[in-house]
This record gives C-alpha cells, sequence and structure tokens, in this order.
C-alpha cells in the first residue's frame, strides 16, 4: 500500500500559464520551472507552490479559482494540456494529483475559453451567464411555507434517481469549455431533465424550458453539433441523454406552448 | 476577565411549555403590514444553506433584499461539500423518533452547553425542511414504493437523517440557491457576487449596513439598509488545515465583533473523526469522508505498539475495534467528539497506523462480505471513489486511514432566540452564530440548523425589528459609512505597504499548527498559555513581516488572504482565552484536567453551565475583552453525565 507519504523524489515540471492583466488586456503564457513538486499534492497544491515560488521571487502570483478543493464546489476552471480539468475522467482540477504528470514533463494551464465566459484575470473567468440562465427558469416556484407532507407523492425510485443524477452538475463549465461550439447544453440539459423528472417540475415544464434556452442563446453560448466532448470532460460524468432529454422537453415545448398559454390563461 | 458588573444576557427566549414556546413566541412577536414589507431592506451576506434560504424567503415574503456573496456565484458556498445528510424528526421509519427525542438526542449530544428552547424549536421545523425541500425538488434518496430514505448516524439510535446520495449539502444549497435566484429573476432579490464584507456599518447603535470589498476591480463599495444578516459560516479555517473550502473565513463576523457584537463561547470546535489524513507538507486542506462510513466500517487498530504489518497480515485477535469494545451499545456511532479523541488517544500510544502512525483503520471487509461489493458501492460509491483519488489506496480491498480534522465551530456570534446579536439590527444565521449544537454538534444537523434559521427561524423573527422599532432614514452618506470605509482603507493600505518577506499562508500555516497543538483535540492550561504567547508574538510579526504584491485596485488574491489571517490570528486569541477559562470539559472543548477516570469529558455543571459571551474591549500587543455570561437552564433535558456505553 502506499499510505503515509513522503517527498523524496519529487517532479521537475516546466509550466505555460496563461496570464492576462484584466478583462481588457491582452494575454499571453509565461514559463515557469518547477522543482521537486511530490506526486502526491494536487494540482492546486502545485499552483500553491508555483505562487509561493513567485511570491518569493518577487513576482506577482497567478490568479486561479478554488475553493473546496474536494470537487464539489465547481470553482476549477483550468484546461490543462488542452483538456478542461486535465487527463482523468470524472475528476476536476483539484482532485487531480501530480502522481498523473511524469518527471520532466511540460504542462500548459489555459483558463476556460467561449465568448460566454469572458477572462476576469489569468485563470479566472466569469461564468455568471449560468446565474442568468438558472434565474430564468431553473427552479420550482414554490413559496417557503406549509407544503405537504414530503412522503405525499410517492416517486419511483428509477427516477428520483435519474433526476439525481442530473442534479449532481456542479456548474463548473467544463462542458462550455471543452465544446467546439461552446454550447451550454449539457449544463441546461442537466437543469432541465432533473426538475422535468420529478413531479414537482411538472406545471413550469414547458415555460421553462423555453425561458432558459432563451436565455442561453442569448448570452452567446452555441448549439449541440453531438460531439460529446462535454460528457468527457464533464467532472461528474452528466451524461449526453441530458442533452436529448432538452431537445424533447423543447421541440414538445414549443409545439403545444401556445395551446398550453391559452388554457392556463396566459404565460 | 470579567468585572462583576458586566451584565447577564437576556436571550429573549419564552416561557412556558417547551413544546409551545416556539408557537407562542410567533403569535407575539410583532408582524409588519404586506404593504410595508417592500419598504424594508435587508442586506444578507453570505450565500451558503443559510443565507440563500434566508434571502429566498425573505424576498418571497415581500421585503426588498440584497444579497453579498465571495465567489463568483452563491452556488458554491461551502455547504455544497456537505456529503451526509439532513436530521428531521419525520418518524417515517416508525422507529420511535418523535421531536421530543431530536430535541432530547441534540441537547444531550450537545454536552448540555445548549439552549433548551432554542434545541426544540430546531427540532419543530425540521420536519417542514424536509417536506420544503421536496416541494423544490430535491432528489432524495428513494425507496422503491417512491417514499423517503432513511439512515441513521453519528450519535442517534434511530433513523432520521435524509440525504442524496454522498451530495446532501449540496442537493440542498442547489434547492435554496435556485429558490433565490427565482426571486433575482423577478427582480426581489439584487444579487452582487464576488463581494467580501469588510466592515459592519453601525448607525445610532442600530446595524444598518456594511462595507464590501469588489473583489475584480478592489473598489470599496457601501450598502446600507434596515437590517444586515450575517450568513457567513464557520471559522474552521483559523487551524489553517481543515476540511473547510479555503474562502471560509472569519472576517464578516469578526469585523461585526469587533464594532460590538459578542462573539459565544469562541474554543467550541468539532474535530471530525473521519477524515482522510495529512500527508505532506504542501498539504493546502483536509478531506472528508462522511461519517455515514461509520455506519458499515469498523474502526480499528492493532493490539500491539509498533505493529507495522500491512493490515491484511494481522490476524482477528490481534485487532482491537476500540469503538466496539469501549462503547458496546453504540459501537462505531459514537458521537463525533468521542471518536476523534479516542483516535487520538490510539495514536499518541503509538498503535496509530499509515507512515505516519497519525491513522486509524476504517475497514468496511466486513460489511462487504455481508453486504456484497455492489450494495456498498451503492451506499458509499462516489466516498470510496474520492478516497482512491487522493490515497491511490482501493478501499474496496484495504481499510480507509483516517484520522480526526477540524470540520466545525460551534461558536460563533451570539445571538438571542431572534436570531439577533447585541448589536440591533444584526441578525447572524447557520454556523456564523453560536446557538444551537452546544459544545458538540451531532451529524447531519449543521444542514438542519442552517434551513432552519433561514427558512422558518428568520422570515418570523426579523419582523419584531422592523415593526418595534424606529428606523430613521440612512443612506450611504452618513458619515459613519465614510469613517467605517477610512478604516477598511486603512486596513488595506497598511497590509499592502508593510513589504515585509513571508506570505498570508506562511503565517497562517504557523498559526494553524500552534491552534492544533494547543487548542485542538485537547487542552490544558501550560499549552494554552503557551499558544496566547505565541499567538501574540505572530500578530506581531505579521504586521512586521508581511509580503503581499500588486495593488488594491485590482484582483489580487495575496491582499484577500492577508486581510482574512489578519483576523484569523487575533480570533485565535480569544479562542485560547475561553479555552482556558472554561476549566471543564464538555463536548469537542476537552480541558485534560477535567475528566472522569475512563477519560471522558468531566464537565462542571455548578461552575460552567453557561453561555461565555465575550465582548471586545480594547487592542494592543494583548487584546482585551469583558466576559458575559448567559446562564443555561435545563428544564427538560436533566443533566447527566453523557454515557454511549
Amino acid at each position: 500500500m502506499s499510505g503515509g507519504h513522503d517527498n523524496h523524489g519529487g517532479l521537475n515540471l516546466t509550466l505555460h500559464v496563461w496570464r492576462q492583466k484584466n478583462r481588457e488586456a491582452e494575454g499571453h503564457f509565461e514559463t515557469y520551472s518547477l522543482h521537486d513538486i511530490s506526486e502526491h499534492c494536487s494540482f492546486l497544491e502545485m499552483l500553491d507552490q508555483l505562487n509561493e515560488q513567485l511570491l518569493r521571487e518577487g513576482r506577482e502570483p497567478v490568479a486561479f479559482e478554488h475553493d473546496c478543493r474536494e470537487g464539489i464546489c465547481g470553482s476549477c476552471s483550468l484546461v490543462i494540456n488542452g483538456q478542461a480539468h486535465g487527463p482523468d475522467r470524472e475528476t476536476a482540477t483539484c482532485q487531480l494529483h501530480m502522481r498523473r504528470f511524469h518527471d520532466g514533463q511540460t504542462i500548459y494551464v489555459e483558463p476556460f475559453r467561449a465568448k460566454a465566459f469572458p477572462i476576469v484575470r489569468d485563470l479566472v473567468c466569469d461564468r455568471s451567464a449560468f446565474d442568468r440562465i438558472i434565474a430564468r427558469g431553473g427552479f420550482v416556484s414554490v413559496n417557503t411555507g406549509s407544503p405537504q407532507d414530503a412522503n405525499a407523492i410517492p416517486i419511483p425510485k428509477e427516477n428520483a434517481d435519474l433526476a439525481m443524477d442530473a442534479a449532481a452538475c456542479i456548474g463548473c463549465g467544463a462542458c462550455v469549455a471543452a465544446c467546439p461550439n461552446a454550447a451550454a447544453m449539457l449544463f441546461v440539459g442537466a437543469k432541465i431533465s432533473h426538475l422535468s423528472l420529478l413531479p414537482q417540475g411538472q406545471p413550469e415544464r414547458r415555460r421553462r424550458v423555453l425561458a432558459m434556452v432563451e436565455q442561453m442563446d442569448k448570452e452567446g453560448f452555441g448549439n449541440c453539433g453531438n460531439i460529446y466532448e462535454c460528457e468527457a470532460a464533464c467532472p461528474k460524468g452528466i451524461s449526453v441523454e441530458n442533452i436529448a432529454r432538452l431537445n424533447k422537453e423543447y421541440l414538445g415545448a414549443s409545439l403545444t406552448a401556445r395551446q398550453a398559454s391559452e388554457a392556463a390563461g396566459g404565460f | 476577565m470579567t468585572t462583576p458588573t458586566t451584565p447577564i444576557l437576556d436571550s429573549k427566549c419564552p416561557s412556558g411549555p417547551m413544546s409551545e414556546r416556539w408557537s407562542k413566541h410567533r403569535f407575539e412577536l410583532k408582524l409588519v403590514n404586506p404593504a410595508n414589507k417592500r419598504k424594508f431592506h435587508v442586506l444578507v451576506v453570505g450565500t451558503g444553506l443559510a443565507g440563500s434560504s434566508a434571502a429566498a424567503s425573505l424576498a418571497e415574503l415581500g421585503y426588498k433584499v440584497t444579497v453579498l456573496c465571495i465567489h463568483d456565484t452563491p452556488r458554491r458556498a461551502h455547504s455544497i461539500a456537505a456529503q451526509g445528510g439532513i436530521n428531521a424528526a419525520k418518524n417515517y421509519p416508525n422507529d420511535g423518533d418523535s421531536v421530543r427525542r431530536l430535541f432530547y438526542d441534540t441537547v444531550k449530544g450537545g454536552d448540555y452547553r445548549a439552549r433548551e428552547s432554542n434545541v426544540h424549536r430546531l427540532a419543530e421545523v425540521s420536519t417542514s425542511i424536509i417536506d420544503q425541500c421536496v416541494a423544490q425538488g430535491v432528489p432524495f434518496a428513494r425507496e422503491y414504493g417512491g417514499l423517503l430514505d432513511n439512515r441513521s448516524f453519528g450519535g442517534a439510535q434511530v433513523s432520521r437523517t435524509f440525504y442524496a446520495r454522498g451530495q446532501t449539502g449540496q442537493q440542498l444549497l442547489l434547492g435554496a440557491y435556485q429558490s433565490m435566484m427565482r426571486q433575482v429573476g423577478l427582480g426581489k432579490v439584487t444579487l452582487l457576487p464576488r463581494r467580501e464584507m469588510l466592515d459592519l456599518v453601525v448607525v445610532d447603535g442600530i446595524a444598518r449596513g456594511v462595507i464590501a470589498r469588489e473583489l475584480t476591480t478592489g473598489t470599496v463599495e457601501r450598502y446600507a439598509a434596515d437590517a444586515v444578516l450575517l450568513a457567513t459560516g464557520g471559522y474552521g479555517n483559523v487551524f489553517f488545515l481543515s476540511t473547510n473550502a479555503k474562502l471560509s473565513n472569519t472576517t464578516a463576523i469578526w469585523r461585526a465583533h469587533k464594532r460590538g457584537a459578542l462573539f459565544g463561547n469562541p474554543c467550541f470546535t468539532q474535530i471530525h473523526p473521519t477524515c482522510i489524513p495529512v500527508s505532506g507538507s504542501y498539504q493546502s486542506k483536509l478531506t472528508l469522508m462522511s461519517e455515514s462510513l461509520r455506519n458499515d466500517g469498523r474502526v480499528w487498530v492493532p493490539k500491539n505498539k509498533g505493529d507495522r504489518r500491512s493490515p491484511d497480515q494481522i490476524p482477528e485477535e490481534e485487532r482491537d475495534y476500540y469503538l466496539e469494545r469501549i462503547y458496546p451499545s453504540f459501537g462505531n456511532l459514537v458521537p463525533r467528539d468521542i471518536a476523534s479523541r479516542r483516535a487520538k488517544e490510539m495514536a499518541d500510544a503509538g498503535r496509530g497506523v499509515g507512515e505516519s502512525g497519525m491513522a486509524v483503520y476504517l475497514d468496511f471487509r466486513d460489511a462487504i462480505a455481508r453486504d456484497g461489493a455492489p450494495r456498498i458501492r451503492e451506499r458509499y460509491g462516489n466516498l470510496f471513489q474520492m478516497y482512491e483519488r487522493i490515497t491511490a489506496d482501493d478501499p474496496y480491498k484495504i481499510p480507509m486511514r483516517i484520522y480526526p480534522a477540524v470540520h466545525y465551530t460551534m461558536g460563533g456570534l451570539w445571538v438571542d432566540y431572534n436570531l439577533e446579536s447585541t448589536i440591533p439590527g444584526l441578525f447572524v444565521l447557520g454556523e456564523a452564530n453560536f446557538s444551537d449544537h452546544g459544545a458538540n454538534r451531532l451529524g447531519a444537523s449543521a444542514l438542519m440548523q442552517g434551513l432552519a434559521d433561514g427558512y422558518f427561524v428568520i422570515p418570523a423573527t426579523i419582523g419584531a425589528h422592523f415593526a418595534g422599532r424606529k428606523l430613521g432614514a440612512v443612506t450611504t452618506d452618513h458619515p459613519s459609512f465614510a469613517a467605517a470605509e477610512r478604516d477598511v482603507q486603512g486596513r488595506l493600505g497598511k497590509l499592502l505597504s508593510i513589504d515585509g518577506r513571508r506570505s498570508a499562508d506562511d503565517f497562517h500555516r504557523e498559526l494553524g499548527l500552534v491552534m492544533w497543538n494547543r487548542c485542538g483535540m485537547a487542552r490544558n492550561e501550560k499549552g494554552l498559555k503557551t499558544a496566547l504567547a505565541t499567538i501574540r508574538g505572530l500578530r506581531a510579526q505579521f504586521w512586521e513581516n508581511l509580503r503581499v504584491l500588486g495593488t488594491g485596485e485590482e484582483l489580487n488574491r495575496e491582499l484577500e488572504k492577508a486581510g482574512r489571517v489578519a483576523d484569523f490570528i487575533e480570533l485565535a486569541e480569544l479562542m485560547v482565552i475561553d479555552a482556558e477559562h472554561r476549566r471543564e470539559s464538555c463536548g469537542g472543548h476537552f480541558r485534560e484536567e477535567s475528566q472522569t477516570v475512563e477519560g471522558e469529558a468531566l464537565r462542571d455543571d455548578a461552575s460552567y453551565a453557561y453561555v461565555a459571551a465575550w465582548q471586545h474591549a480594547s487592542d494592543g500587543p494583548a487584546m482585551g475583552w469583558n466576559l458575559h455570561r448567559e446562564p443555561l437552564m435545563f428544564e427538560e433535558v436533566k443533566l447527566t453525565q453523557r454515557s454511549y456505553k
């Protein structure tokens, strides 16, 4: 077993890191050498060590997003050697460990790139477009109060499990970064699936998908080209079947929206 | 520390039969006319479970709400990382649970240092939380019949924990976040991401706003309101290494404390027993493995000191399943403080495992043999995967190595029954307040408390502030705002101009080590006195030898960190003073001088059955505080020595 780690025989690495002063500035790669990095530390802990080194040399540290460092907050937004979140399947950058790299390796580190995710500084980008999409319909309109008992509506376990699969999305945006069209359809599809699979999501099912897709387009995201890079990059393994469900829901809603609206007295 | 003149605090707890207090109180609270609600502006700081649920619920009621969030989006708040579950007294499994039993378990689990009235209210509203979350579409685990599944959790003998795989916090937070985003879409909530609160503004003795820094441009901004809600989480990162997310910090509550809000039980820290052990000096944080694992995993160490054989080479008779041995009725499910302390004792006695010896085994061999690997995978698959990713060991084959780590802080700003701090108009919710967990929080109770505060308590109690006080119009032009902004700019300028040699992280690591060694799982007078001197020295060094590059007018992570570490160092001083003053053991606060012959925490109810609420009095080389006491009355749950045997 490999338990109880020590530091000898660390990795020597060459890093090319994207540096950009602010939203308006031109960005460029800068090259750094790092020595004796433990293979047991995480990718972000490697960047911590780079920043300590830069600080000692009187150079400004690299800004990158991170918080929970256990793969659930969705802050990580790095493209590592051309792959969003790096080489491991179903792994966010913060869970990527340096044992995945070899001594002497060159690593390129860039921010997620998409028109809808403008770069704020270095490796930090602005993903607030996702919040604006959720604000248009990614919810069940139920006020805090006294809803019926939680067990009043049985939900088949299969549906609850599928809804949970979709709800596991961490909103990191790797799907967008990995997509040649910078589409957000995996993100939007996951939320549409989550809520349309549950009885609680039914009353707003049609208006939700129409509004969220409208906002998605407005934000400048592209459309799905069936390349499936999004699923490959997703740290939570969200399936492209959610995009199929999004398309089905959207088509259904588009064709019946007018009738539903009239029947319901306008929406 | 305390003077005879410091008044006893009024908790504003209602009187009468325990089970009627909350409804009686709600009836007696003044109401705000629906048409008037939109005239009141509430500022919510923090968007975890407590902040998001409060913002959504208050906006639904008609209040005008502004939300400040330190992240790029509210969905990243640290509540998202809670794995195990949320308690509620639903009694769906028919195993004897009730509001009274949840109340009783929580008071006892907190080792009789929580307020009975608060805890009873928490147990009462727990059932509504589950109803609310299901209505929002939170995908809790279900059985094949379509009804909700429950599991048991550390410290409880009934199955009352609702869960969504190993991501319960995530799903509850997304439920609250989505409800809040609905209000954003409706224009009822103004959401301001990437803002860090750096000071509280008090006008005529009432909290009327905050000073915040926009983190991408560095602009220092003023926000005025009629009430300020702090839902900014706990301060476990004072230990540097903890399971808390990196941005979790004490600055918001610490700045409020220095503006006059009393700090309750600062030394009450929860050390969680099932975390992945420290592996090297590069370590930036620790990872928790949900304690639901203790339902099926068996904790053990070798019987013999210094046994370095690999676990599969250690025969059954040479293993010590010490929790099952010492606590036959609770076994591996004893409360967190007890499980943590016993693990430390094993390591201290030279029976720890792994290369560092600072770990114990959590073994699934028997559970896999009993239920089969697929069933275990279904229950804990994502946790096993997370463990393997970090350690490169496969827990289906090799027992996990676990060790305690700082996880939660029961202490926080003192609040009364209305969640109002000692500064009128300043309310504190969730982990940021000190309220409901006493000296030890039970598993799956943090999510319950955060959502109870946000969904059900504050919407009822905030009305008393608006309806009961004359609140004049205050704008950000008020001199108090200018003064607070000057203070903030002064601090930022100082941090940028020291031009020393050490990074903020470097100071933070040193502080963390002092706190872990002297004010961690076990504390004694000598160690605490040493720590106090060390911390004061560290504070002096910090202000002489800190290095922050760049300017204040840009995204500057080093500047942000430096401000937080400065506040952590001050808080550490108070934590040590509090730990030193409380010469009893209770819950997570273990004073080596106060233990039973069996090594359990020994309370001293005659001297310490009170909440210690500290009032900041002076700065200087040694900071000064005045101690106020809120006596704790136990009318329903008889004071006894906790026993889990």
